[in-house]
């Protein structure tokens, strides 16, 4: 079982992530769940979001609390609360930030420690260019994609299609290719941010087709 | 076909494909989903023929259905929690004129404190209104439940409530598989019903009953409600043959070892309803390489209550978990009082595990921790999951604060943690000391000490955190004579049985 | 529709609605064969106007309908003297189910009729004051405003009858009731308080609102058929004598009611979308003393010890409802 929480502000699209993901999951035929934290969440407050994938049924309806991964939407949640709590040994995380790994780690102490496990991609940056809306899930779910080959950026295409429509759609799968190739360029460079936000690159690319990203591109990282 | 689904929009199009004709419902979170997917559905003109009403308050929205019902029509209606007392009245008025009106529960705890998350506090304070009430333990069993759920009711003309726990099975997506339209219509025929305001026929409904005859139409309903087994047991396996595979079954006895048959000796028979047995399947599994060995009896069907099943699965357990997810104050949990009765003359100790109240997450390291605590004998026979002592410990030092001893605690004050075993102190003094339960001096039963160590406890939680001294006092002398009744469940056994 | 063959009792035109008249003027009442939807045999006190009101309503609407009529009643006198297992002296399909939600049950019926493409069998609720002003409020409303296809008839005797005469939201100033008795330094009901459920309807604008009493039976008859010609949802406020609770002799229970709408105190008048558009004016007004004074329920306002300020309110009350409603202008609508 693989084990996801997603952290973000309420208006974020947080429990569409977590949806999203659990249907690109699902799209490759794997056993999924998706469990948005449940409450009367207004606009900004933290919503937190979970998403497991298995290879035979999911029995279990407990919160993920212990995480393979973290997804953190909102960059202003680092100083507030610990985004990382319970991530398992060798777990991953992305977060949505302009700063470099070491400087997260720097004020997270339980961040992901080991290099090519805490990819930070400025994902804010990239759906203003290539979505022009402030939600930034789309994205993170492509970096996610990289950084840990659970899903695959064709899946996700699809589940942002089954989704969204038109330009909505379109928007949010060009911003995750742009976020997954960041990772691929920049996972491991723990001290490399993007302080002045991204430079545009055309990804005005026909939907899914000449997507595939091949995953024996992302670095080979096992939980020791 | 496998969908990814959330679980009340899967729910909608369940009852959907059952064509009701009557929709009506109000909103009350965790119910919502369902009710606004069914109105888009019935907009959209995907459910044809179906009035969909909006009503003012949950109370109108069973009197609508009731009426409904009445007239000869399918119907749906939906609710949670405070929504749910609300319509107490109506519910009452529905079962008594044999409606057979099916009912979400998204199981929500009831208020004050006003909490919106999962428990089942609400459609159990209900056990008693002549309602069927049937449980799912994931959205699966929810979709097929709102089939069978006609099947039944229209079959022996009563309401049922199919309940399921919000926000962790109403909000969550997972893999799930609708019946075909043609499957449902296979299985589920036309309402015919036994009685309706007709025109040919003119009836009186809803007649005064005086002395002369009501015991009679309640002896009638309580038989009806004993019949009902039979029928939920048919419908159940009629409509897993109808979809060809596996779906909600009254009672499920499962173990790790997967074979069929009943706890035996040296096994802990766990006895639970809803989402929570989903967890519990997944921590047993562990737990049997432990050397801890379950066997889960999954009730879907809480009324009627299949006692007879659950005597016959309980079998020769060393010992039956109740997971409770409903409290009767002062008492202990819900469902442990029915379980309790059925296994009256078994001999076996029982513990009641009150757990995930007002939406605290079970989860499978405390419930593996519990089940490893009744193994070797530390469960208590009245149990807080994760009670976490230090917030129902008084900060304020002004209340006598009394060393863990036997006896003479102070009536009425914030109690010592007592409840050393054995203890022969004063009830009150027990009964609100966690882990140190009221009915622990029932039976010769090995009690788990209270943690000890910190100071008083109070039973104020309803003001937690805001009442001064005084008023905890004050509310603890208000609890005090409930919970002195330590011999209620038993008397209550004794009465009912 | 279930007719029977009702032997007439009395003659006279005003008796049996009319037989005099020609035949296209009569009441339902003046058949021999009429829809009797509240038979003879049920449990009403002697001189209760609601029973009478309740059977020119029913029967009216039955005739209108040509028998598709479907009735819910709330709790109360009604539903009590009509129903004891196993009698019924209903002769139409009737449902009792709570004291608040006749017209959310009404709902319901009209619903399952709709959802089946039976929209020519049509829908009456009826209540009491109490089950209508008090704590049926919430589900009447809910029914005007989504302009439910259901006529709903409250037989206003003001008070609660049935628990035996306790004030309710209708229940006139200075009446005494067993809640508001006649002692103290303000005997009776409260002034400056109460409801009239006539005006909250045509708050909601639906297509028909209307009163009546049971001293003017036509006209009761009348609006009943204009109410069952209009769809939606439509209110009939009917002030029923109750001789139990108001204290009057059992056989002035029409004239109680002419003299509740001559002396001012009850307007008669019927309103569409809001709008009031006609009025019944006084023929031949009285003083409201006229109207009080046989009433034991009112009995503390005179003799020596009466209580001529409460009166002169009352007169105050009058004579407001006439100038509102224009009741003693002939022809002039409000």
């Amino acid at each position: 079982m693989f084990q996801v929480v997603i952290h973000g502000r309420g208006g974020q699209g947080v429990v569409t992530a977590s949806e999203l993901l659990a249907r690109s999951g699902f799209a490759a035929g794997r056993q999924v769940q998706a469990i948005p934290s449940f409450g009367s969440e207004r606009m900004g407050a933290p919503v937190v979001a979970y998403t497991r994938f298995a290879d035979s049924k999911i029995l279990t309806r407990e919160p993920i609390l212990a995480p393979d991964a973290v997804i953190v939407q909102d960059p202003t949640l680092l100083r507030t609360m610990n985004v990382f709590d319970g991530l398992v040994p060798g777990g991953r995380a992305v977060v949505n930030t302009r700063e470099s790994p070491n400087e997260i780690r720097a004020a997270c102490p339980d961040a992901p420690a080991e290099s090519g496990r805490l990819a930070t991609v400025p994902a804010d940056d990239i759906v203003r260019e290539y979505l022009g809306r402030p939600i930034p899930s789309a994205a993170l779910l492509g970096a996610f994609a990289a950084l840990t080959g659970q899903i695959t950026l064709e899946a996700l295409a699809q589940s942002i299609q089954k989704v969204f429509k038109g330009k909505v759609a379109q928007g949010n799968i060009n911003s995750a290719n742009v976020a997954y190739q960041w990772v691929l360029d920049h996972l491991g460079q723990e001290d490399q941010g993007a302080p002045g936000g991204i430079e545009h690159v055309d990804v005005e690319r026909p939907a899914t087709s000449e997507l595939p990203i091949p995953i024996a591109g992302v670095p080979e990282v096992t939980n020791a | 076909m496998l969908e990814l689904l959330e679980g009340s929009k899967a729910v909608a199009r369940a009852v959907a494909l059952t064509r009701p004709d009557v929709v009506c419902a109000y909103p009350i979170s965790p119910q919502t989903h369902i009710v606004e997917a069914l109105s888009v559905m019935v907009r959209d003109g995907h459910l044809k023929d179906c009035d969909y009403i909006n009503v003012e308050s949950e109370f109108a929205a069973m009197s609508v259905s009731i009426g409904a019902s009445a007239a000869g029509g399918r119907v749906y209606t939906a609710t949670a929690s405070q929504g749910l007392l609300y319509m107490a009245e109506a519910i009452y008025n529905a079962s008594g004129l044999k409606l057979p009106i099916v009912m979400t529960v998204a199981n929500r705890a009831l208020g004050a404190p006003i909490n919106i998350w999962n428990d089942q506090s609400d459609s159990l304070s209900q056990r008693d209104s002549g309602w069927l009430q049937l449980f799912a333990v994931d959205n699966q069993e929810a979709i097929d439940l709102h089939v069978i759920a006609y099947k039944i009711a229209e079959q022996i003309s009563l309401p049922v409530m199919v309940c399921m726990d919000g926000f962790v099975l109403t909000h969550a997506s997972d893999v799930v598989e609708l019946p075909t339209q043609e499957q449902v219509d296979a299985f589920l025929p036309p309402l015919a019903p036994l009685e309706k305001l007709s025109l040919k026929n003119p009836r009186s409904m809803g007649m005064m009953a005086g002395p002369d005859v009501f015991t009679e139409t309640k002896y009638l309903a309580h038989q009806a409600m004993i019949q009902a087994h039979t029928v939920i047991a048919r419908a159940a396996a009629d409509f897993a043959a109808a979809v060809g595979r596996e779906s909600w079954r009254p009672v499920r006895v499962w173990g790790p070892d997967l074979e069929d048959r009943p706890a035996r000796q040296g096994e802990i028979a766990v006895i639970g309803m809803g989402s929570v047995m989903g967890t519990t399947q997944a921590a047993a599994a562990r737990l049997w390489e432990q050397g801890v060995k379950t066997r889960l009896i999954t009730l879907g069907s809480y009324r009627p209550f299949p006692a007879r099943t659950v005597r016959e699965a309980i079998g020769t357990a060393d010992r039956v978990v109740v997971l409770d997810r409903a409290l009767m104050l002062g008492v202990g949990g819900v469902l442990s009082a029915d379980v309790r009765r059925s296994m009256a003359r078994l001999g076996i100790p029982m513990h009641s595990v009150v757990a995930g109240l007002g939406g605290r997450s079970i989860t499978e390291r405390s419930l593996a921790k519990t089940l490893r605590q009744a193994k070797v004998g530390e469960l208590g026979e009245l149990e807080f999951m994760d009670l976490k002592q230090d917030l129902v410990t008084m900060s304020d030092a002004a209340v006598p604060v009394r060393a863990p001893a036997r006896g003479a605690a102070r009536p009425g004050a914030a109690a010592a943690p007592a409840g050393a075993p054995g203890a022969e102190g004063p009830d009150d003094a027990a009964a609100s000391a966690p882990g140190a339960p009221a009915a622990a001096a029932d039976d010769a039963m090995p009690t788990k000490p209270a943690q000890t160590g910190g100071p008083a406890l109070t039973a104020s939680a309803g003001s937690l955190g805001t009442a001064t001294a005084d008023e905890k006092a004050t509310s603890a002398d208000g609890a005090a004579p409930a919970a002195g009744d330590r011999a209620a469940p038993t008397a209550s056994d004794r009465r009912e049985g | 529709m279930a007719k029977v063959h009702i032997p007439f009792m009395q003659t006279g035109a005003l008796a049996v609605g009319g037989r005099l008249l020609d035949e296209d003027e009569r009441s339902v009442q003046a058949w021999q064969d009429r829809p009797s939807t509240l038979t003879r045999g049920h449990r009403a006190c002697q001189g209760c106007a609601e029973a009478l009101a309740a059977r020119w309503v029913l029967d009216t609407a039955m005739e209108v309908t040509g028998g598709k009529l479907m009735v819910a009643n709330a709790t109360g006198c009604l539903e009590v003297f009509s129903t004891l297992y196993p009698e019924s002296a209903w002769r139409v399909p009737w449902i009792h189910s709570l004291f608040a939600n006749a017209a959310s049950v009404a709902t319901g019926i009209a619903a399952t009729n709709h959802a089946k493409g039976r929209d020519d069998i049509r829908v009456i609720a009826q209540g009491g004051d109490g089950g209508t002003a008090d704590i049926g409020m919430a589900c009447l409303s809910g029914m005007f405003e989504r302009n439910d296809d259901v006529l709903y008839v409250c037989y206003d005797n003001q008070a609660y009858m049935n628990t035996g005469v306790q004030r309710s939201g209708a229940t006139p100033p200075a009446a005494r009731t067993s809640t508001t008795p006649a002692v103290g330094l303000s005997p009776g009901n409260t002034f400056g308080q109460g409801k009239f459920v006539p005006k909250i309807a045509m708050a909601h604008e639906i297509p028909y609102v209307a009163t009546a009493t049971v001293a003017d039976l036509r006209d009761l008859e009348a609006k009943v058929r204009t109410a069952m010609k209009h769809r939606g949802a439509r209110y009939l406020h009917i002030l029923v004598t109750c001789p139990l609770g108001w204290g009057t002799k059992t056989a002035a229970s029409i004239k109680m009611a002419r003299l509740a709408t001559q002396c001012g105190l009850f307007p008669v008048f019927e309103a569409e979308y809001g709008d009031i558009t006609g009025v019944t004016p006084i023929r031949s007004r009285v003083p409201v003393e006229d109207y009080l004074r046989p009433q034991r329920r009112f009995a503390h306002l005179f003799g020596p010890r009466g209580d001529e300020a409460a009166l002169e309110r009352i007169r105050g009350q009058a004579e407001r409802n006439i100038r509102q409603y224009h009741l003693l202008e002939e022809g002039v609508l409000a």
